[in-house]
């Protein structure tokens, strides 16, 4: 072996100062162990994790439906966590102090925490399509309306389109209301500003705490009492959108104000009016952002029961017209029958919810993808939340200045109509000019 | 070639700077006065609600004066109109809902932001906001017909075994009886609460992962280097760090608990007593009150009935406006450059 000429011939002692020396080589010592992977746990950590819940399964099952007269499920599962609990602290006791067996139940019982609440989740969605499968099966519920159909009337007969469609007339009007002005206020809190502005976002934001149901008495109140209408879609419709109104002004405000001012800046620099670094800048870097919170506004709107119940009346068949009287939507649908207590009934109710649940949750992916930024396949997914993901996207300047990069990479002759950014979906017109590439 | 601009000797002491005004001009005049009228109408119609509320209340409420609030019945016939009951009502179904809510959604939060795999935290996330999503008329549907019988069962079995407890103890019924009367333990806040729980569970969970995600990335690795555990480091970095989000967002959860209608008024079956054993039946709340009343409601009634729902809608303002300038302070210095 080479190293060996290197040996020193005397430890430390006599050997000029400034050299460097090799280590030395034991060649007694037992052969090198591979090292063990920091990143996974190994097989022995792993059975310390799981190996105290299987054991108190085991326990759990003994005393409760052996030993103790505690039967049922709820028991067992409890005596699970509790026994699960003390078993792992037990054997981390058994390698380590206090302080491993604090480490070990927190995480155990964290870790519990978050199981019971996806536990409740699934059982919420489960037990709704569950109990409402049977009407599901039939194509006429999806089709028909409810006109001179009994609630002990079978499934072959009568469907909830009309409430659907009512819902979504109704969320038509709530949105036609709440996109312009919400949107609208947040532009003017946001990019205005000044001591009006404050004030609107003061009162904005001190009418998110509006309950529901008084946004209903209030419409009930002033339109149908007061001015005499009947009930109609149009009352439904205001009244969701007395509720919507700040609660979209205000995540929109929210994420106007994550638009980073630099992006405002540089557009004012390069001299563009304020309104066209609204139009062209701030607004498209805050598109996704505005469209989930108007998708996340709507599907609160569009589920919401109590505003519904004060003002629209419930008819029993499709109703076109917004001012052609009592009107139904799917939440008021699912509330009056599952009050009506007929077993039919409520099953149909459970049907109509399935259906509300799917419908909210397309909106909810909808928003989802709007929220994404394009090719979201190289980068990391944003959650919903504005902070970091919206921040984010608008920090990326090859978004707002699509030209710059795409020109670069794009091979040398670049087509004088740029391929379709999905950043930019409006139009061409909307999409800012990207410099002209030298020829 | 750039050329400088020539220097004019005869008129050279001529040149004025340029008038620069903060008014806008032409378009962006235009845009501003709109984004004000719009802006201004917004108010008209949040603020109107708000005015109009309290002007309406305000008859009944000069009416009755503090008996208002410690009466405890609703006997519109006979002028005798309080909202004792139904306020305690909604504070106590907004307190059992927060029994549950607040540690349930502070491990998920935990859970999301420290424990889980990377690989499903994005996932995760995305399932607290479909939660949070879910229509309340489903929670209702949730609530009554699948959690309301267990809780009863449970109700039954504190009574039975905790019956001393005043809390559990349920009149007019003896738990140890060969058939107990199952139905005294059914339609009240407790069942009421846990379909609650789950509406303002997500926002609260929502509202504190956020806050815990924003925890300094330096000072957690500085934790686990200087040898703590995981949860060491969760008890001496994020739990300090996100005080403020525990306290906002379980404000909030409380603000929304406060209003909820629709699946209380599945699951209660109405009462105007001011109780404390909340496990047995019958309860009452001010928006469920308002959902059952409107409709047989004279005009003095409705009176009545708005000055209950703007009492409501302060006690939540109240509520959320705490929240959010707890959340706001413990965010400070963490914004962004807006």
């Amino acid at each position: 072996m080479t190293i060996q000429q290197t040996r020193p011939t005397a430890t430390g002692v006599g050997l000029p100062a400034g050299t460097t020396h090799l280590p030395q080589v034991d060649d007694d010592a037992p052969p090198a162990v591979p090292r063990t992977s920091i990143g996974r746990p190994s097989a022995d950590e792993q059975l310390v994790q799981w190996g105290p819940w299987l054991s108190a399964g085991a326990l759990a099952w003994l005393l409760t439906q052996q030993l103790l007269p505690l039967p049922g499920l709820a028991w067992f599962v409890l005596a699970w966590f509790v026994l699960g609990l003390l078993v792992t602290a037990v054997l981390a006791g058994m390698h380590g102090g206090s302080i491993a067996v604090r480490d070990r139940v927190a995480a155990s019982v964290i870790t519990g925490g978050a199981l019971t609440v996806g536990v409740a989740l699934v059982s919420t969605v489960g037990f709704v399509f569950w109990e409402g499968w049977e009407p599901l099966l039939h194509l006429n519920f999806f089709t028909d309306d409810m006109a001179g159909v009994g609630p002990r009337d079978p499934f072959t007969r009568g469907g909830i389109a009309h409430a659907v469609l009512g819902s979504l007339i109704q969320l038509g009007i709530g949105l036609a209301i709440t996109l312009p002005l919400g949107i609208g206020t947040a532009v003017f809190m946001t990019e205005v500003g000044g001591r009006f502005a404050k004030l609107v976002r003061t009162i904005v934001e001190a009418m998110t705490a509006l309950p529901s149901i008084v946004a209903g008495l209030f419409v009930y109140t002033v339109f149908i009492l007061t001015l005499g209408q009947p009930r109609s879609g149009l009352a439904a419709g205001l009244a969701i959108a007395v509720m919507m109104l700040p609660i979209i002004a205000r995540a929109a405000d929210v994420v106007l104000r994550v638009v980073p001012g630099g992006l405002r800046e540089a557009s004012l620099a390069l001299g563009a009016s304020r309104w066209k670094t609204v139009w062209h800048v701030v607004l498209p870097t805050a598109r996704p952002g505005l469209a989930t919170a108007v998708i996340l506004g709507s599907a609160r709107g569009v589920g919401e029961t109590s505003p519904v119940l004060l003002t629209s009346g419930a008819a029993m068949f499709f109703v076109v017209g917004p001012t052609d009287g009592a009107m139904n939507s799917l939440p008021l649908f699912i509330y009056s029958n599952v009050r009506s207590g007929e077993d039919t009934a409520i099953l149909r109710a459970f049907g109509a919810a399935s259906v509300l649940l799917v419908l909210v949750l397309l909106l909810f992916v909808v928003a989802r993808l709007l929220a994404r930024p394009p090719r979201a396949s190289k980068r990391r997914r944003f959650s919903l939340t504005p902070r970091g993901g919206w921040a984010q996207r608008g920090l990326d300047l090859s978004r707002a200045n699509p030209g710059s990069v795409a020109g670069a990479v794009r091979p040398a002759p670049a087509p004088a109509p740029p391929a379709p950014d999905p950043a930019f979906p409006i139009g061409p017109d909307d999409r800012p000019t990207p410099p002209q590439e030298p020829r | 070639m750039t050329t400088l601009p020539a220097y004019d000797e005869a008129n050279g002491l001529d040149v004025v700077p340029r008038r620069v005004s903060r008014k806008a001009r032409g378009v962006d005049a235009v845009f501003e006065h709109s984004a004000r009228a719009i802006g201004a109408s917004v108010l008209v119609i949040t603020g109107g609600v708000g005015l109009f509320l309290g002007w309406q209340a305000y008859p009944t409420l000069s009416r009755y004066g503090l008996d208002f609030f410690t009466e405890s019945r609703w006997l519109p016939e006979e002028d005798v109109v309080g909202i004792a009951a139904v306020l305690t009502g909604t504070v106590s179904i907004a307190l059992v809902a927060m029994t549950f809510a607040f540690p349930l959604a502070l491990l998920t939060a935990l859970y999301i932001s420290e424990y889980a795999p990377a690989r499903i935290k994005s996932t995760l996330v995305a399932m607290v906001d479909l939660m949070a999503a879910v229509p309340s008329i489903v929670y209702g549907l949730w609530g009554y017909l699948l959690v309301m019988p267990r809780a009863g069962e449970l109700a039954q079995w504190l009574h039975a075994n905790l019956g001393w407890i005043p809390f559990f103890d349920i009149r007019g019924t003896d738990p140890d009886a060969a058939v107990p009367d199952a139905s005294r333990y059914l339609y009240s806040s407790f069942a009421a609460g846990i379909a609650v729980a789950m509406m303002v569970l997500p926002m609260a969970c929502a509202v504190m992962r956020q806050v815990f995600s924003q925890a300094p990335q330096g000072e957690k690795e500085a934790a686990l280097a200087l040898g703590a555990t995981r949860w060491g480091m969760i008890r001496s970095v994020v739990l300090p760090f996100g005080r403020g989000g525990i306290i906002g967002g379980t404000m909030l959860g409380l603000g929304r608990a406060l209003g909820e209608t629709i699946a209380v008024v599945l699951i209660i079956s109405p009462t105007f007593d001011v109780k404390w054993n909340l496990t047995e039946i019958g309860s009452n709340s001010v928006s469920a009150h308002i959902a059952l009343q409107f409709g047989e409601a004279s005009p003095a009634q409705l009176s009545a009935l708005l000055a209950a729902g703007f009492v409501l809608f302060l006690i939540t303002l109240l509520v959320n406006t705490l929240a959010a300038v707890v959340v706001n302070r413990s965010r400070s210095g963490a914004g962004t450059d807006a």
